[in-house]
Formats: C-alpha cells, structure tokens, sequence
C-alpha cells in the first residue's frame, strides 16, 4: 500500500512529503520528496549584494538564524581575506551558542510532542522565548535577526546584553536537568527512541550526514574542533559522541550539546567582560561600512561609506567555501566572484538536505510510527533543505 | 596523523593518474585547493581519493554546478570533497561545454551525490550519466527550463505603485460600498 | 442598557421595576409576574440567531496547522504558554482540515505547494476563514522571483492580512482578533430558505 505523508502533517516539521510503500504497518520503502518551500534563494543572492543577501539566510534555517548568518559572512571574509577582531569573534560564538541552544530546544519540543511528550514542548519553547528575547534585545528581530555583517556586526551590543546573557547561562543547566529528568530514563521515551531509527557510522559517512547524526553514529567529527573558524579553537568544550545511531542517541548527543553551548557561552560571556568595550567592526573601510563619527569628519571615510552603501564592497575575482558546524550539522557556503559587488553564485551546502537522504535507509523495514520518531530525530528544517 | 598538504594530495593524484591532466585553479582569490579534471576520469579518480589510506576522502559534502555564461566552456560542477582523519577539502572541478552537458555519476562512490546531483541537474540541466532516478528534486515536476542558468530570468513581478499603474484598472468608487461596518467588539 | 454601536449579542431585561425593588414582604405572595419576571433573570436571555451562531464562530476557531516556513515558528510561539492563542478560543490546532475553520497561512507559498494549499482550502467545510500570516504570504515578502507565489490571495479568499517578517505573535493575535471582530458582523445563512436580502447590500 502507498502511503502519502503529505507536505500538510503535523508531525513533519513543515512541508515534507514522504512517499510511504507499506506493507501492514512495516515500512517497505520511503522517499521523502522535498521542494515544496523552494524559494530560489541561490537565484536571488545572483541579483543582490553580499550585504542585502544576508537577510535571506535568515530564513533558510530559521530555527538556528545566527547560525546562517555567521556561515553567510565567514565564507564572504574568507573570500575577501579579512579577519575580524577578537572581540567580534567573541559575540559571535556568544550568539552562535546562544543559537544552538535555542534550536536544540525547539528540536526536543517538537520530537517529544510529536512521540506524545507535551510537557516538554512547553518547558523547551519556555527557554527559546528566552533565548528570543536576548535576540530580540540585541538586535530587535526575534527570530530573523540578520545581525551579523561581512567585517563585524550590524550594531554593538547593547548595555545590560552581557547581563542578560549571564542570567540565561546561569539557570540553563538547571533547565537541561529538567528535560533530562523528564525524558532520559522514561521508560516510554526508551521504548520509542532506543533502537529506532539506526544509521550505522559507515552508512552515515557514505551518505554525508554531519552534525548529531554523525556524531551519534559514532564519528568523531565537529567542525568546531576540527576546522576551527571564529575563534572556537580557544573555547574549552567537549563533542559528546554516542556509538549505536538511534535516535536516542541523536538525543542525548543533543542534549548533551546544549549543556556543552552554555559552558562556551560562559566562557565567550567573561571574555568579553575582560575585552570590555570596542571595535564591533572590521577597521578595512575597502569592505566595511566605516564608524559614523569617522564618516561625519573624514573624507575618505565618507568615500567609502559612500561607495560600500551605493554599490557594495567589490570583492577580489574567486572563490571560496566555508562551513561551520551548525546545529544541524555542516553548514557551509560557497561564492564564486567576478569582481562584482553582486556573487556570480552562492552555493549553499545546507545539512539537512544531505541528512534527509538518511531517511530512507534509516526506517526501512521497520514500522510507521517509527518514520515519525525518525523524522523527528534528523532534525530537519525545510527552509534549509529547499533553499 | 602526518597533515596532509593540498601538495602532497596532487602528488599522489598524479603519481597514480599519470595520464590524466590535473590542473591546479590559480587565483589570488582562490581560497581552497581546486583541482580541475576531465570528466570521462571522474569517477576512477574519485574512487581512489576515497579508498587509498592516506588521502581517505570519505565524504561527499557537496556537489555545486556554477554558469559561467559568456566564457567556454559554460558549466563547471565543483565537487567538494572531504577527509574526516585529517582533515582536509579538496574541491574538484569538472568544464563542460555548453550544449548537452554530461558528466558521469559519482553516486556509485559516494550514495550522498544522489540528491546532490539532482540538484545540480534541476537547476543547471547538466546530465548525470548513470544516475538511477535523475528527475527533478526542488521544482515541480513539469517546471520546464533550467532556472539557474544565467539566461533564465528571476521571475521578478512588477510590484504595482501608483506611479506604475496607468494601464491598470483603478477601482470604481462604487467598491466603497461593499466596506464592511466598523465594529468594536466587546467579550461581555 | 448597552450602547448601540458596541456589540453586545446578548440584552437582558432591562431594569427590574421599583417596585420589586421596595421592602420585601415575604408573607405578601409574589404576583404571576414578578415571579416570571425572577426566573427569566435567573439565566435566560434574548438575541438573535444570527449574534448567537456568530458569537459562538468566533469564540471558538479551531486553526489548522499550516505553517510553512518561518511564520509557522512564530505561530507555534503564539501557541506556547508565553502568548497563548487559546485563550482566545483557538484550543487545538488540528492537523486535519475536515476538522478546521480557520486556515492560516503562515509562510512563503511556493509554486509546487500551491495546489497542495488550494486542495486544503477546499477540503475545508463551511464557514471557513483564511488568515495570511507575514509578508511572503500576503505579497511575496523578500522573495520575488520565479519560485514563490507572490500573495497567498491570488488562489485562496483572504480575509486577516498579518504583515511582518514574521509578525510577533502578538500581531498574529491581533490578527485574529480582527477576524473574531469581522465574524460577528457577517451574515449568516440559517436553514434552507434563504434570506431576503435587503436592498443595495450583499
């Protein structure tokens, strides 16, 4: 019997369709057909600026927008060849963290609603309107923040931000504890999510999962500590890897992370207390928006600033690829330039869309109830995947 | 592990595919290691970087069609590839001329360029020879035309202002009628 | 008395009068009718059909769950405890639209799910409502080009447009509290003769 878990479901975390061939209750094959949020974001960055493209990434995994965000302008100053300032990277890895958590507790919320665990959807979104708030605090969006820039920041934090932080930091432990207590050892969770859902480390590799996935799987790869970018080499964090690639690995890999985000969070939050005030942009005024004091005073500030708004920085004529590891798993853009303020292409190399062909090997031959509980353990966005 | 330098990478390549032209991508702004090759050779070579211990490309991250419209030849695929041990990236670039563009399938090697050269063909119409069910994977089945070629257009709709609108119809002032009454509603 | 231009479906009798107001004799019997006059203020009250059907519609819209994209995080916020939409009525979100009235559509509509959306609109039952939440779904948003649909309103009747990128949820409230307002204005349709209209309206 052919089955459509159509683009409308509850459980399938936005528009995925999934082609069930059933036999009773025991899934013969499944084939997720994507496409139906296909937004031509690849097209459209061809006809804007670097500048102007970075609010589109926003809604590509827009559980995780930081996170894009900070993809978006690594693979942009890859390309240019600029650094930021340390100070920069710090807020950076703050809010990236601060990202992560958010979309891993939004993550739990929706698995543990769709396997029948409510509570948890109402603790987890409890602490996303936290983190949202923090966003909302530092840049006025809460969920498409669009904060940073190619060189830096769209603005400094604001006062009263790194308080704030320290606040959410302090009692998030308290809350992980919480989700734990709730899930971990329940014997309803154990007998949903142990067991389902396996992808082996070999299969995982050979079909380019990254992220938790892989890490559940048993492979020792996070881009934080393998390629480092953004300063992440001077953070001390652990990878929490699990070995048997069910989903309640995936799960406790997750939960696991969110404890390991507000330790860098911790960590990035005193080293900005110790860096104090500063620069929140690159001083390179040839790619870079200058300071508006210097704009109202010096000429050649007012050129730039002039030229960076009316036209766009004009990057050198190549290319460049850069990922990092977001909560989804590899992140990574990719530009081809032609000297034009405008990308001649921006590829983007975005995780769930790899990680959905896992899909299939992972349910078949096993029940439809567990489709869900796999679905859910991909953690998938499909903003992400259609682009 | 000794780390393996994008050098030490071509010098195995070529050690081991004497005959094939490997050509390194120059630039000053070519950030990452960027080989170009043939296509006919694609798939040995591929296969190679992926099972010889020392290189151990054992992932597929992502496979990119790019349209370089005015120059030949037209399309390159970039695959990236890359080494979990080291680890390591190495981009392979692919030329293909412009009319019928083929590139043969790495999917054999790598099960994760299945969907990632659906992608590359739905947007670019470049043929992957010997993929099992090359069909479109983002756009609607019966979208006709390849949309990110460069002489595809963006699909913009001219967005109606009142400076822009003079073969319009404007509204009749009799609409004004069908307005709905002001309410206010109280829950008591 | 309530004023005239508020809305309030239910009147109940006006004053009691003075009379009853006045020293109690509870050894005099109560008249026929202040004794009817005592019950019908204990719980029974007067309206039409038409407020009553109304006012119950609008109290009680049940959406369906048809988030797209990023409008549909903001609507599962408005859903969360924080800015609880069932308080105004819409307790569930059911996943089924047999079962919906209320469609709204939170995110950018592409062309491969447009004909998935305008089946879902007409599996809906009567009376039915369609709430388009943000900008991509009210007009194309950001997104102009050749994959997104530019305005959810070219294939399915809107009647709340949300505007924001996304709306707070808030706003998404706000939303559907103009539509409650604009429900308990509209005419209803009771049994199978159909109303005369009167002249010049709809």
């Amino acid at each position: 019997m052919t089955l459509n878990m159509g683009p409308q479901h509850p459980s399938t975390h936005g528009v995925l369709r999934v082609a069930l061939e059933l036999d009773g209750e025991t899934v013969v094959k499944a084939r997720p057909i994507v496409g139906y949020l296909h937004t031509g974001m690849e097209k459209q960055a061809e006809y804007k600026t670097y500048t102007q493209s970075i609010p589109q990434t926003d809604r590509m995994d827009y559980l995780a927008p930081m996170s894009n965000n900070l993809a978006f302008c690594l693979a942009a100053e890859k390309l240019l060849g600029i650094e930021v300032p340390p100070r920069v990277q710090a807020i950076r890895v703050l809010l990236t963290e601060l990202t992560r958590i958010s979309s891993h507790c939004m993550w739990l919320g929706t698995h543990a609603l769709d396997i029948g665990a409510m509570t948890v959807f109402f603790w987890a979104f409890r602490e996303r309107e936290k983190v949202l708030s923090i966003y909302e605090h530092v840049c006025g969006a809460r969920l498409t923040a669009s904060y940073f820039r190619v060189g830096g920041l769209a603005m400094d934090i604001p006062e009263g931000f790194l308080d704030r932080c320290r606040t959410f930091v302090d009692e998030m432990p308290a809350h992980v504890d919480e989700y734990e207590a709730m899930l971990t050892k329940n014997p309803i969770w154990l007998a949903r999510t142990r067991g389902v859902a396996i992808l082996s480390a070999r299969d995982a590799v050979a079909l380019g999962a990254t992220g938790p996935i892989l890490r559940g799987s048993g492979v020792q790869y996070d881009l934080r500590k393998a390629q480092p970018y953004s300063g992440y080499e001077t953070y001390d964090f652990e990878i929490p890897v699990r070995t048997s690639g069910d989903a309640y690995d995936r799960y406790l890999v997750r939960v696991e992370e969110m404890r390991q985000a507000t330790r860098i969070c911790d960590q990035a939050i005193r080293r900005l207390e110790e860096l104090g005030p500063g620069d929140y942009r690159l001083r390179d005024f040839k790619y870079v928006l200058p300071p508006k004091e210097e704009v109202k005073t010096s000429m050649e500030a007012l050129i730039h600033h002039f030229k960076i708004v009316a036209h766009g920085f004009f990057p050198p004529v190549g290319e460049a690829y850069q990922a990092i590891e977001a909560p989804k798993g590899e992140l990574g853009f990719y530009f081809v330039s032609d000297g034009t303020p405008r990308p001649w292409r921006m590829k983007v190399r975005s995780p769930s869309f790899v990680n959905m062909q896992t899909l299939s090997v992972m349910v078949e031959g096993r029940l439809v109830a567990d489709v869900i509980t796999a679905i859910g353990s991909l953690d998938i966005v499909l903003g992400e995947i259609d682009r | 592990m000794t780390p393996l330098t994008p050098e030490r990478v071509e010098e195995r390549l070529r050690e081991r595919f004497p005959g094939v032209p490997f050509r390194r991508q120059e630039g000053e702004a070519v950030r990452d290691h960027t080989l170009y090759l043939p296509a006919e050779r694609l798939v040995e070579v591929c296969t190679f970087l992926r099972d010889d211990p020392e290189l151990d490309f054992a992932m597929l991250s992502w496979i990119a069609g790019v349209d370089n419209l005015p120059r030949e030849p037209r399309f390159e695929v970039v695959y990236g590839l890359l080494s979990l041990s080291h680890p390591r990236r190495v981009h392979l670039k692919i030329e293909l001329a412009g009319e019928q563009p083929r590139v043969p399938t790495v999917i054999g090697v790598w099960p994760t360029a299945d969907w990632l050269e659906r992608e590359t063909y739905d947007f670019y119409g470049i043929e992957f020879t010997g993929h099992p069910d090359l069909r479109r994977i983002l756009l609607p089945e019966d979208w006709v035309g390849w949309p990110l070629r460069k002489d595809s257009p963006l699909g913009y709709e001219e967005v109606a202002f009142t400076h822009n609108t003079p073969e319009r119809i404007k509204p009749s002032p009799e609409l004004r009628k069908l307005q709905p009454k002001k309410v206010k509603y109280r829950a008591h | 008395m309530t004023e005239p231009k508020e809305l309030n479906p239910f009147r109940t009798l006006a004053m009691p009068p003075p009379q009853a107001a006045a020293a109690p004799d509870l050894l005099m019997p109560k008249s026929e009718e202040e004794s009817i006059r005592e019950e019908l203020e204990r719980g029974i009250l007067f309206t039409s059909v038409e407020k009553m059907v109304n006012w119950s519609r609008a109290n009680s819209i049940w959406p369906l769950g048809f988030g797209l994209a990023c409008c549909a995080i903001e609507m599962m916020a408005a859903l969360a405890p924080r800015f609880d939409i069932s308080r105004f009525g819409a307790e569930v979100m059911r996943a089924s639209p047999r079962q919906a009235d209320l469609m709204i559509v939170a995110g950018r509509v592409s062309l491969k799910m447009a004909p998935v959306l305008r089946l879902l609109y007409e599996q809906m039952p009567d009376p039915k409502w369609v709430i388009s939440m943000g900008a991509c779904a009210s007009c194309g948003g950001v997104f102009n080009n050749y994959a997104i649909l530019q305005g959810v309103d070219k294939i399915v009747p809107v009647d709340v447009y949300v505007p924001g990128c996304p709306p707070r949820p808030e706003a998404l409230i706000h939303g559907i509290m103009k539509l409650q307002e604009k429900i308990l204005v509209s005419r209803v349709e009771l049994g199978p003769i159909a109303r005369k209209t009167r002249k010049g309206a709809a």
